[in-house]
Formats: structure tokens, sequence, C-alpha cells
């Protein structure tokens, strides 16, 4: 085997994984506060990622400004969707929610490409093409400076729950009654937790855009962060980071060294292997607390 | 008006306990039974092959999952995967030479075992888990039946199915197809308007209500759940078979993706949880609405002389299921079932609404 080989794809799968897991972080957000797994993370990305777009191309921005505005409209966009949609329907069965949340993502990975039209957008926020080299491993630039972003950025949010509204929304995942007993604004703080999702999406949408275009494609993110998120456990923010590691790390090296074996296609299926084998062994994830239900 | 339900009065328990109980609904089933019988004879070509035919099996489907998600509360996102089962089994066992009717039910057990396999992780977990856990047997499977090219037939193949006969008569042509959807149809909707009145049937609805309370009344919930999966990935497997021979006659991977899960999900949800009615009418508004609506549209530019993009077209399939799927979650979760029971009672008794109970 060559070793070399299997370095250069280890590390630009990690790199990878942690640009995955800037996705799964926004679920693991949304299911800490609210108990609810969001499908439509995948289509929220994508939708960051046209929003990027559309300012630059469509307003004129540059991008400096424009990835800026457009985390701000999509934390405006997470928050009202929670307004809207998911809470009116607080105290309905589970699957309805989880429905509408797949509904929702039906129906952005139609929109949007139905008015923006369906080719691969560009989006260049100035990451060189030119590979980097590090001895004679090749590195992509792009993942690598998105790898450090999303780690940068899931490390803030693990901090963020040490902050005042981090322990408020603590709280509001332990126990939504008692918190709101205590004087928490239970509604505002899974909002605001939606709206910190859709803004991490809007940056792994961006940093996706980056590398490969952005397209309805992007929303194929939502079965690499599901893997994540429930391979690292879906309450725990740090399960993310190392469960992204794996599930990158595995992915490129499924792809690198399995796919001239099988004939490809197996980087679609590692992620769905991953679900399968992490509910059959640990259903609750490397770092997940198990959920203890009462009648 | 046509619904009155004066002067019927129930004597025994049994006609209380009838599927239907009123006159009227006896004899609208009745007639609409007599029509689906007869519309080979009533409708030109156009209309039975291009929409009655794919009704009747897409509905069969939408009953299929709704029992699973309506009738035992276990969510599925696979069940396109499923269907793709029972259909590659079934083309492969006929082609092997096979009876159709026995590849039929071989392609049912066959979803069936794999559904279970899958559905087993739903023992351990539930709710957002399982959806994930179906999610990613979607994936799985369509990888398989993708990269093996002995079941595919290669990746840009289709399998063409070979000539069968059902119960003797050969299945070529429209009416042998009709009839032989139309027989699994019926067989499937007896099936579900019956499980809800057997101890079957109020033993699933007690575990979908509350799993951990139904262990606490005695019912057994790992069985039940179990039996649920097998039943509906059973009914996937035997409508995929009856899909591939009597509507596609050739099949390859890509009918059976994740659409095609989504265009179930968005049937069973849009028609009504645990509806059998719901299913018929899911399936209609899901299969017809895009039709319907992309003509207006295409017309309606035409009329306006707008410019209409392409893509924008080709996406209106995705927009409206995604935009049917909110819109009824949010306003009439129970779907259109529950709007046509509400519209039903109301004539029921009118114009007399006192009585309504």
């Amino acid at each position: 085997m060559d070793w070399l080989l299997v370095a250069e794809l280890a590390i630009n799968g990690i790199f990878i994984g942690l640009m995955y897991a800037l996705v799964a972080a926004g679920i693991v957000l949304i299911y800490k506060t609210s108990g609810i797994a969001n499908l439509a993370q995948g289509a929220l990305a994508m939708t960051g990622g046209y929003a990027a777009w559309a300012f630059t191309a469509l307003v004129g921005l540059p991008v400096w400004l424009a990835i800026p505005i457009a985390l701000v409209v999509m934390f405006i966009f997470g928050s009202l969707l929670e307004r809207f949609a998911l809470r009116r329907m607080v105290g309905q069965p589970i699957i309805m929610v989880i429905m509408l949340t797949l509904g929702l993502e039906i129906m952005l990975r139609g929109v949007l490409p139905g008015f923006f039209g369906a080719a691969v957008k560009k989006l260049d926020i100035g990451i060189s093409p030119s590979p980097l080299f590090l001895g004679d491993i090749f590195i992509n630039k792009a993942t690598l400076i998105g790898g450090c972003i999303s780690l940068g950025l899931i490390l803030l949010a693990i901090l963020f729950f040490n902050s005042r509204l981090g322990v408020i929304m603590r709280a509001v995942s332990d126990d939504q009654t008692a918190s709101w007993s205590v004087g928490i604004k239970v509604e505002r703080a899974i909002a605001i937790a939606w709206g910190l999702a859709a803004v991490m999406a809007t940056t792994a949408g961006v940093l996706w855009g980056a590398t490969q275009g952005i397209d309805w494609s992007l929303s194929l993110l939502l079965i690499k962060a599901l893997a994540i998120a429930i391979l690292g456990g879906l309450d725990s923010l740090p399960g993310v980071l190392i469960a992204g590691v794996v599930v990158g790390l595995a992915e490129s090296l499924a792809t690198g060294i399995l796919d001239p074996i099988v004939g490809g296609g197996t980087r679609d299926v590692v992620a769905s292997v991953i679900i399968v084998l992490t509910l059959l062994i640990r259903p609750y994830g490397l770092f997940g607390r198990e959920h203890i239900e009462r009648v | 008006m046509f619904f009155r339900r004066a002067g019927i009065r129930h004597t025994r328990y049994q006609s209380e306990r009838q599927i239907w109980p009123l006159p009227f609904d006896r004899r609208l089933a009745i007639l609409l039974f007599l029509f689906a019988l007869a519309a080979p004879f009533l409708l030109d070509r156009l209309h039975l092959v291009g929409y009655l035919l794919p009704w009747i099996i897409w509905s069969t489907a939408a009953l299929g999952l709704n029992f699973l998600m309506g009738g035992a509360g276990q969510i599925h996102l696979g069940y396109g995967a499923l269907i793709g089962i029972g259909a590659y089994t079934t083309v492969h066992m006929t082609r092997a030479g096979m009876p159709f009717e026995i590849a039929l039910i071989g392609g049912g057990l066959l979803s069936a075992a794999v559904g279970i396999v899958f559905g087993a992780t739903a023992l351990r977990v539930k709710g957002i888990y399982l959806a994930m856990a179906t999610l990613a047997m979607q994936y799985i499977v369509d990888f398989v039946i993708v990269q093996f090219p002995a079941i595919s037939g290669g990746t840009q193949a289709a399998l063409t199915v070979p000539r069968v006969r059902f119960l003797g008569i050969p299945v070529v042509g429209d009416l042998p197809s009709y009839y032989v959807a139309l027989a699994v149809c019926v067989i499937v909707t007896l099936f579900m308007l019956n499980v809800k009145r057997s101890s079957f049937g109020r033993a699933l609805a007690a575990v979908r209500e509350k799993d951990y309370a139904a262990a606490v009344i005695g019912v057994n919930t790992f069985r039940f759940k179990l039996t649920a999966f097998w039943v509906s990935s059973f009914i996937a497997g035997v409508v995929g078979g009856v899909l591939a021979v009597c509507y596609y006659r050739t099949i390859s991977p890509d009918q059976f993706h994740l659409e095609l899960s989504i265009q179930l999900v968005a049937m069973v949800i849009v028609g009504g949880l645990g509806s059998v009615l719901g299913s018929f009418f899911g399936a209609a508004l899901i299969m017809f609405a895009p039709i319907v609506i992309n003509q207006l549209i295409g017309s309606l530019a035409v009329a306006l002389g707008l410019a209409i993009s392409a893509d924008l077209r080709a996406h209106l399939p995705l927009m409206l299921y995604g935009a049917l799927i909110i819109g009824f979650l949010l306003w009439e979760p129970l779907g259109l079932a529950k709007i046509y029971a509400n519209i039903r009672n109301y004539f029921l008794v009118w114009p007399f609404r006192h009585a309504r109970h």
C-alpha cells in the first residue's frame, strides 16, 4: 500500500470532515435546545450558499461584505422559520415535527434552484486554487482553510455554551417547563438556536460553495452531517468535532482505497453505513447523553 | 341531503362495527369498485395507463407506508428502497423462469427481510433516530443496487421484464396489467380497512400512542413494532413487483431513489396519517398536482407572454411537495382525509346541525 497516498487522503479527509462537522454542529445546536432533529440543515447550508452568491453576483457587493450580510439574513431566516413553522408544532408528535423539517428541506431544494437557476454557481471567496504541498503530500487549500474556519467556529460554539445565553440554552435543553418557571424565555432561546444553526449552515454553505460551486447538491451535506451528529451524540458539541474527523477520515480513505475495488460510489454510502452501525452498536453516540423515557 | 343518518338504527353490535355502517358509504364503495372494474372499457388508453394505473399502484404503496407511519407510528424515509428491492427481486425471479405469482411473493419476502433488519434498529431507538436509520437504509440499498451489476445489470443498463402470466393469463398489454394492479390494490385496501378492527391493529395503535405505556398494559412492543415493519415492507415489495411488471416494464436504479421515498412520505402526510381513504387522496394529489400546475403555468406563461425558465418548471414538483407537506402539517395535520371527513360530517345531518355528535 502506498503510505504517502494514505497520509494525503487522511489529512484532506480530516479537513473535509471538519467542514462537514460545521453543518452537524447546527443540527446538534437545535437538538440540544429543542429536541428536534433538523432535517433541513443541508438545505439551510444550500440556502446560505445561494444567499452569499446572490449578494455578490446579483446585488454586486464585494465578497467580504456579502458574506456577513448573508450571515445576518440567514440568522433572521432561521429564527423566522422557528417562529412561524416550528413553534406552531409544539406539542405535536415528534414524527410530525421531523416531517416538517423534511418538508422544508424539500421545498428549499426546489425553490432556490428553481428561481436562481439550476446551473452550478461560482463563488470566489479569494482562496487560490493552487494546492499546498507539505513535503510530497498534496493538500487542497480550500478544504484546509475551510476546515480551520469550521474548527474555530465549533470551538466558539462550545465556548458560547458557557456564556450567559449559553447557560440559558443548556437550561432549556435540560427541561423546558422548569426553565419557563424560573423566567427564562424558552421561545427566544430556541429561536436564537435556530438562527445560530442557520448561521453555521451558511458558513458551511459558503465554504463548500467555494470548493465545489453552489447548486442543489449542497443539500446532500445533510446525510454526512447526520452521520456526524449521530456518531458524536446528538447533544454533544465536542462529539461533533471528533465524529467529524472520524467521518471525514473514513470517507476519504474509503473513496481512495475502496473505490478502485468496488468501482466507485463509496463516498456517498460511508455516511449511511456509519449511521446504521452507530445506531446498532451505540445508539446515543460516542458522547451523547442517554435519553431516559418515562411513561 | 345525501348522507342522512336518519332512520338508521343499529340493533346489533355487528351492524355498528361494519366497515361502512351507513348504507350510503357502502353503496359508494361498491360503485367505486364497479367503476374501477369497468374503467378499461370506459376510459381511453391515455387515461387508463397514464393516470389510473399509476394512481392505483402509488395508492397501494402509500397504503403500505401509511400502515407503518399512521398505524404503528414508526417513521420511514426509505420506503422507495424497499419498493426497489421488491421490483428487482420480482424481475430477477421472473427472468429466471419462475411464475409471476411466486416472484411477487418472493419480492415481498426479500423486501420484508431487508426492511426488518433496518426496522430492528427501531427497536432500540425511535423517532429521529429511526428517521435517520431508514434514511441511511435508502442510501445503502441504492448503493448496493447500483454497484452490483448482477442486480442492476450495470449502472446504465436497464432490466427488461419478461412476459409473465398471472393465474394463467398472460400479462401483456394494458388490460391484464391494470387488473393485476387493481387486484393487489384491493387486497391491500381490504387488509388496511380490517386491520384496525383486529387486536393486531389495536395493539399497533397502543404502540403508536406511547410504546412504554403499551408495554405497561401488556402489549409486546418489540413484537408488534417488528411485525409492523415486516408487513409494511412486504407490501412495499409486492408493490415493487407490480410496479415493475405492470407499469414500468423496464426498471433502472434511478426509479427507486430518495425522490420516490419523499413522494411516498408526502402522499401519506398530505392524505392523512392512518387513513385508508387518505392514502388514495394523497397519492392523487402528489401525483397529479405537479402535472396540473405545470400545465397551468405553461399556459399562463403563453397567455401572459411571460418567460418562465425551464429550471423553474423542472423544480416545481419539489417546491410543491415541500409546500404541501409543510402546509398540511401546519394547518391540517390529519390531511385530506380529515377535510373529507369534515365535509362529510357536515352534510351527514344537514340541515340539522345540532344533531351532529
